[in-house]
């Protein structure tokens, strides 16, 4: 018999629902705190938080059983999605307002347009041109976002 | 009749012109981004809100809760074309709608969907005018202890009925919970979870939260998957249903009907609860259970009317109390506190045209739904067609561009970002988000009343049991809790899931 982490997806859910609560009660209790009749700023999160972490707590050691079952297969996390519609997204609010509604546009589809695995790089080109002036002709002029549309 | 001279001011705010025509727009846009595969409602109209801001409040609703209902039937048409639901309350539709649409029975699914959701959404109107005025007498009982009660039934209703693990949900209210409170605290003043920001002492906004989660961290989760649809291999088949689907379905359609709206009233349930629960009980009613799922047109038609009665009434405590029933009446109560409408029993008496004026648009959109959805189902088949590869850009610039609307502050758009990614995270370590958005509109709320009813009862915590209606309601959470807790129950609760 061992120790063993059934469930690895539990496991990590708890220790984030540990961290969030530890950092959520830790702040709430450099906060004015009160009395019950009177709560001050600290007092609500401070309880939230420390349930939170004692919730996490419970979740995290279900996961971990004394057994010889093999662990649960859990299945990876996809890098690419991820870093790239991040990066797509972070890149057009970084430009946007210095280089334009069009550029910025362009910049997100080409750069998220990556995350698929399927990559076709003459329909992208097509694609954010279509977005852009769609975007510019919707968000712009239409409904008014304060949105530059060329550069600056 | 009070009921009628209701109507009438409802009826004479819906039908102008303009109100009209915005509701029109708003059942049209909210189909067209809901039949788009792995949008629900949520992401729709968190995507929409900012098209609503530069109209007057009650043109804004009403074309909010035409985007709803529209999302809602757009979600219907994805789940039985290409067996991919955009939210949970269609994942039943999926069942025996997609093995319809398999037969090449299509469009006898789509047809008798849209009639039986006009059904509904006709009833579910009138409950909620019949219900609302006696309701809002009601909650004017209400004190801050009753408002802290009901808002913890609603928190514990949202947990019973997230999907999967019941303790990972509480977790993720209170998280949500938690994250509800950064900011300015209105009380003292005192900075919140802010990390000396500026941009976070109006606290995070909503539109953030869910576009992040459902939005952004939806995308990445669907790229992951190797998805392929087979639209092409779909005939929609003659649309209008035959006398034999007619005969089959109108028990069902009304005992949907009955089953949503009065599940749609309750807090934390909404479209999902009803259309669950009108699928059970047509599979138990059924003279031979072992059609459904193989394509019986009772398990279409029972379900989508429920979750349209739902989607309906569950406008109800939001309008009357100003709670939000689940996260779509979340992003509404987001949407009228933009506007300067502060949701609660006053607004029946202070602006009796926008509270009638909506009801009456509920069927009025349902009317527009059904007129627009028969003829159209072709252009929504060839937009399925759209490859996600093409798709997923554009949603992208949508959300950059509805988030940062919101308060002109790129600063939204990172912490968006952020979102996106926690929300991917959920996705793989399987914590539903749907309670985590509930908890974290309800958290300023439910804390300014804990503070009320404590500071009234000079801090004695026993106020909550002493007053009866806040007892009765701590009660039906406690049995709630009880409920699910209970093994053979608990079996139950999974085999639902399961079946869904």
């Amino acid at each position: 018999m061992k120790i063993r982490i059934l469930n690895r997806r539990d496991s990590f859910a708890g220790l984030f629902f540990i961290l969030l609560g530890l950092a959520g009660s830790h702040a709430a209790s450099g906060y004015p705190l009160g009395s019950a009749m009177r709560m001050g700023a600290g007092y609500f999160p401070l309880l939230l938080g420390a349930v939170l972490a004692v919730l996490g707590a419970v979740v995290l050691i279900r996961s971990v059983r004394v057994t010889d079952d093999e662990p649960a297969q859990d299945d990876g996390f996809a890098l690419r999605p991820a870093v790239l519609v991040g990066a797509g997204v972070i890149v057009f609010a970084l430009v946007v307002q210095q280089l334009g509604l069009v550029l910025a546009t362009v910049a997100l589809t080409l750069v998220s347009g990556h995350a698929h695995r399927e990559v076709r790089f003459g329909e992208l080109l097509g694609l954010s041109a279509v977005l852009s002036a769609f975007g510019v002709a919707v968000f712009a002029y239409g409904l008014g976002v304060p949105l530059p549309v060329g550069p600056a | 009749m009070e009921l009628l001279s209701h109507l009438a001011i409802g009826v004479d705010a819906a039908f102008t012109g303009t109100n009209l025509l915005y509701c029109f727009a708003g059942v049209t846009l909210g189909t067209l981004i809901g039949v788009l595969p792995g949008l629900g409602p949520v992401a729709t109209i968190a995507m929409l809100l900012p098209v609503t801001y530069g109209l007057p409040p009650t043109a804004a609703l009403i074309m909010l809760s035409g985007i709803y209902y529209g999302a809602q039937y757009g979600g219907s048409t994805a789940a039985i074309l290409v067996n991919m639901p955009g939210e949970s309350s269609s994942v039943v539709t999926c069942l025996d709608g997609h093995a319809m649409a398999k037969q090449g029975r299509a469009g006898a699914a789509l047809g008798i969907a849209a009639i039986g959701s006009f059904f509904a959404g006709t009833v579910a109107t009138l409950v909620v005018a019949v219900a609302a005025t006696p309701l809002a007498v009601f909650a004017l009982k209400f004190g801050p202890a009753e408002y802290f009660a009901l808002m913890v039934l609603g928190l514990v209703a949202a947990v019973v009925l997230a999907q999967g693990d019941i303790l990972k949900a509480v977790a993720m209210t209170l998280a949500g919970l938690l994250l509800g409170l950064v900011g300015v605290d209105v009380n003292s003043g005192e900075e919140r979870f802010t990390f000396g920001l500026p941009q976070l002492a109006d606290g995070i906004s909503f539109v953030v939260i869910s576009m992040g989660v459902f939005g952004i961290g939806e995308i990445i989760a669907n790229l992951e998957r190797d998805e392929r649809r087979d639209v092409a291999a779909v005939r929609v088949g003659r649309i209008l249903p035959s006398r034999d689907d007619y005969r089959r379905s109108w028990k069902p359609v009304l005992r949907g009907s009955a089953l949503g709206s009065l599940l749609g009233v309750l807090p934390g349930g909404g479209a999902m609860l009803g259309s669950f629960a009108s699928y059970m009980v047509e599979k138990r009613l059924a003279k031979d259970p072992s059609r459904f799922g193989k394509g019986a047109i009772e398990g279409v038609a029972g379900p989508e009317s429920a979750n349209n009665a739902g989607a309906q009434t569950s406008f109800i405590p939001l309008l009357v109390m100003g709670l939000p029933a689940n996260a779509v009446m979340a992003l509404m109560i987001g949407a009228m506190m933009i506007h300067g409408i502060v949701p609660g029993p006053q607004v029946m008496s202070e602006r009796p045209e926008l509270f009638w004026g909506v009801i009456v648009s509920m069927w009025v959109g349902n009317a527009m739904l059904l007129l627009l959805n028969l003829p159209l189902i072709g252009v929504w088949v060839k937009l399925l067609a759209v490859p996600y590869r093409v798709l997923y850009p554009a949603i992208l610039l949508f959300c950059c561009i509805g988030v940062y609307s919101v308060n002109n502050q790129m600063f939204d758009v990172l912490l968006t970002v952020a979102f996106g990614l926690l929300g991917y995270l959920f996705i793989k370590l399987r914590c539903e988000p749907a309670p985590l958005l509930l908890g974290f509109v309800l958290g300023p709320m439910l804390e300014e009343n804990l503070r009320r009813a404590m500071l009234l009862s000079r801090g004695d915590p026993t106020v909550f049991l002493t007053r009866p209606l806040s007892l009765a309601l701590l009660l039906l959470a406690l049995a709630l809790i009880v409920v699910m807790a209970l093994p053979r129950l608990r079996a139950t609760r999974e085999v639902a899931f399961a079946e869904g």
